[in-house]
This record gives C-alpha cells, structure tokens and sequence, in this order.
C-alpha cells in the first residue's frame, strides 16, 4: 500500500516538450517564461501555455473557498491537484501527444513547497501527484525573500493577497510580514526540491536578459534532435479557416 | 475513537486521540436505502441521549456545487473525478465530522471513502493512488454494508429514482444502452465492495430484508461500538 511511486522519476513516452518553471511569486519566473514562449514560436515551434490553478472547473470553487476563508490545508492542497489533473489531462497531455512544446507555469512541486509548508504531509502531498509526468525540463528561480518583496511592492499588483501571504496560518497580523515568513519558508522547501527533483536553478537576481540568454542556451540543448511536425505547413492558414477554429499562434 | 488511526499519511496537524466521539459509516451501492436507515439510527440514537450528526457524501459546502457542474457536462477525467470526491471529503471531515468528533458525538457518515475506493477501482488498474489520496481519513470504528444482488437493485432503482448517467457508469461506455450498463457497472461495484468487506473488516448486513430486519441488525452492531461511550449531556434533540 505504501511502496513509492516511478511514475514521478520516469520520463514521458510523448513526442512533445514539457517545459516548466518554478519559484516564489515576485521571483520573475512568468517573465521569464512568456520571453521564452516568444522566443519558441519566432523560432517556428507550436508552443502551448499553462498555469497554475486555472482550469475552469476549480477555479471558481478554489476563489469561492478562498473568498469564505474555509479551505484547509488539506482542502487547498486537493483542490490544487484537482485542477492539476484537469489540465493535465485537458491542456498538457494533448499537445504532448501531438508533438508540441508545452510551457507550464509552475508545476507539481509548487505543491510540493506550498502545501507542505501549510501542513500536509510531505509524503502524503508527493503520492497525490504520483498520476502527473514529468516535465523535460524544470528551471527553479532562485530569489531572496526580501528581492521578492521589494519587486511585488513596486510592482502593479499593488497589496499581497491573503492566501498568498499566508495569512491563513496566523503568522503574524501584518500582511508584509506574514508574506516574509511564509514565503521564506516556502524558498526551503524549494531548496529541498530541487536536490530531490533536480530541478534546474537559476540566479534570479539577475538581470533580465541574462537570465533569459542562459535559459534560451538551456532550452536550445535540450530540443536538439527534437523535430516538431511540419504538419500542414504553408496551408496551415486555410485548414483552420475551413472549421472556423481560433488561432492560438 | 480511543486508538484512532488514519488509513495512510494523516492529517499532520490533527491530534488523532483528541477524537473521542465515534464514527460509523454506512456504506452500500445506490439505492440500498442507506439514508432511510441513517435517519432512523439517529433517531434511536438520539431518543438514548446521544449527539449525533450525519454527513453525507457530496454535501459539503465548498464541493457540491462544483461537482454537480463536472457531472454536468461529463467532461471530467478519472483523476479530476476522484480528487473533486476528495476534497468533499475533506471538506467535510475538517469542517463537520472531527469537530463532532472532538465534542464527542455520535458521526453517522452516508457512505465513507470506499464509495470513492470502489468508484475509482472499477475506472483503473492503478488501485494505489486512490488509497493514497485518502490516507488522510481516519478509519472509522464501525462500518456498515448494506449488500444487494444487482438483480433486486436494478428493480428497486427502476421503481423509484429510475437510473442515472453517472450511477450507471456511462462514461465507462459498458453496456449499448442505460439498463445494461447499469448492471455491469453495479456488478463491478458491488465486487469490489465484496472485496473490501473482508479486506476492511465491514459488517455486512443484507439490504433485501424488511427495513425492520435490517435496522435491528444494524442497532446490533452499533450497541457494542457505544459501550463506555456516554451520551452527550443535553446534547441532540432526543437527549432533553
């Protein structure tokens, strides 16, 4: 009943690239990620976008427990891995098995880090994920606590949210303070991960283009001998026309 | 509860021998009349003096809604199902069941984690992950099954509530239309049920006996589990 799980360790037998990113919010990883996208499809790859706690199904549930206040750690933690699992099975494994690249941002070990920090049990939170794949390549950006904090105040998205300050765990009264606290026990948990996962680090104090060169160089390596699918190419344009599909590219 | 215990990884931030009410669970395909003998139980119990509360699957305040919309629109994959059944459960667990538990009360639960056990057995071959999933519940202190042969089900259903997409295990696509399917996919729940009676321990009751029958054999088993268990005082609406 208790025997660990491979499907975490083995790689996916699909013909598309899994490309993920990782790190506390304020560590610059969408940024990242969005430049590496562009990058992707100038170079003439099909590209797909994912993120965390998007699918339609939870989202909703996820915002409305938040909104009451009512999740546990145990309900939030399962409510991620529902939407996990939507997407997977809606959003990753398709354009996997069609041969395109995917791009998630963040992935089963933001759980990994996240909820364990709010009290699940870390073995408990791995075996929930034991049905995910995994990824070709996972970057984990590295970032001091207060970087991150002196990003998010500057930033546009103006006071931390509630959750993501964990303010749930009664940390402390104060909103920055709690933020401080519970994200910096988040980046050791991380810093677990990635010795367990061997994610990938990057110095995200760095500049922006410099992180993004070293990351384009990464990428470049990993997707040599790898052949996307000429497809329709040159008549692509009228196919999706025909069935009136809208054009993500 | 004096030894409770969790099926798995438990719930790290719980105290599990804070626990001092009991937890019975009543646990049958559909359309057993599980929820019939629930009510009666309270009732009994609740004349003697015990608090009791009753949860109920997919009633939590936070899921029900989400999973009726999935079932809605049929679009949900093994894993989503699962864990959306989950996290009802949890939901209620921390919100409901071990707060009652805590205060000592009586928790009569309509159906308990093999529901979700057998459901998700019968749609994959990995019958780990399922198992791990729930590690988190605690393993109740009696379970109930009411068994039925799937003959008298399919009757009973089609007399009453008459049978459903999702009770009739449609997205499995095992029959040619509802009745056959129905029956097929009852079939692989109760076999599962069965193997779970004897791997869990489950007291089995058979549900094709008068109600009467039935709520004595059931009164049988929940006497001894509420030995050295006093009522709540003043607690439930029997106990005044």
């Amino acid at each position: 009943m208790n025997e660990p799980h491979a499907i975490t360790t083995a790689s996916h037998p699909y013909p598309g690239k899994l490309i993920i990113v990782e790190g506390i919010d304020g560590s610059g990883k969408s940024t990242q990620l969005q430049l590496l996208h562009k990058w992707l499809e100038s170079k003439g790859y099909k590209v797909f976008f994912t993120e965390w706690n998007s699918s339609e199904l939870v989202k909703e549930t996820t915002k409305r427990g938040k909104k009451s206040k009512s999740l546990t750690p145990t309900t939030f933690s399962l409510l991620h891995a529902t939407d996990f699992a939507s997407r997977l099975y809606h959003h990753i494994l398709p354009p996997l098995k069609a041969g395109m690249i995917v791009l998630a941002d963040r992935y089963m070990y933001t759980a990994f880090a996240r909820d364990v920090v709010r009290g699940v049990s870390a073995e408990w939170v791995r075996k929930l994920y034991a049905f995910a794949i995994k990824p070709d390549m996972a970057f984990y950006f590295k970032v001091p606590i207060e970087v991150a904090i002196s990003r998010l105040l500057r930033g546009t998205r103006g006071q931390f949210k509630y959750y993501e300050a964990g303010m749930d765990m009664n940390l402390s009264p104060d909103l920055t303070q709690s933020f401080q606290i519970f994200q910096s026990r988040i980046l050791t948990e991380y810093d677990k991960i990635v010795d367990e996962f061997g994610l990938l680090t990057m110095d995200a104090t760095q500049d922006i283009e410099t992180q993004q060169e070293l990351m384009r160089t990464l990428v470049s390596d990993t997707l040599r001998g790898y052949k996307p699918k000429r497809g329709t190419y040159g008549r692509r344009t009228l196919f999706w026309r025909r069935f009136d599909v809208h054009k993500s590219e | 509860m004096v030894d409770a215990r969790f099926f798995g990884d438990g719930l790290t931030y719980i105290n599990p021998s804070e626990l001092k009410g009991k937890l019975i669970a009543v646990e049958g395909t559909d359309g057993v009349g599980r929820s019939t003998h629930i009510e009666l139980l309270q009732e009994w119990l609740e004349v003697q003096g015990y608090g009791v509360i009753t949860t109920g699957w997919t009633r939590s305040n936070l899921m029900s809604k989400t999973i009726e919309m999935a079932k809605a629109g049929n679009i949900v994959d093994r894993w989503s199902l699962s864990l959306l059944y989950a996290t009802d459960f949890a939901d209620r667990l921390e919100h409901q069941v071990i707060p009652a538990l805590r205060s000592g009360f009586v928790v009569l639960a309509d159906r308990y984690i093999y529901t979700a056990l057998a459901r998700d057995f019968v749609r994959s071959a990995d019958r780990t992950w399922i198992r791990d999933v729930f590690g988190f519940a605690p393993i109740p202190d009696l379970v109930c099954y009411l068994r039925i042969d799937v003959e008298t089900l399919a009757l009973r259903v089609i007399e009453t509530t008459g049978m459903n997409y999702w009770e009739s295990g449609m997205d499995l696509r095992l029959g040619t239309d509802l009745y056959d399917s129905f029956k097929k996919y009852q079939s692989l729940l109760i076999e599962e049920f069965d193997k779970m009676a004897i791997e869990f321990g489950f007291n089995v009751v058979d549900a094709r006996k008068s109600p009467e029958d039935i709520q004595n054999e059931l009164k049988g088993y929940i006497l001894p589990v509420l030995q050295n268990h006093k009522p709540v005082v003043g607690a439930g609406r029997g106990g005044t």
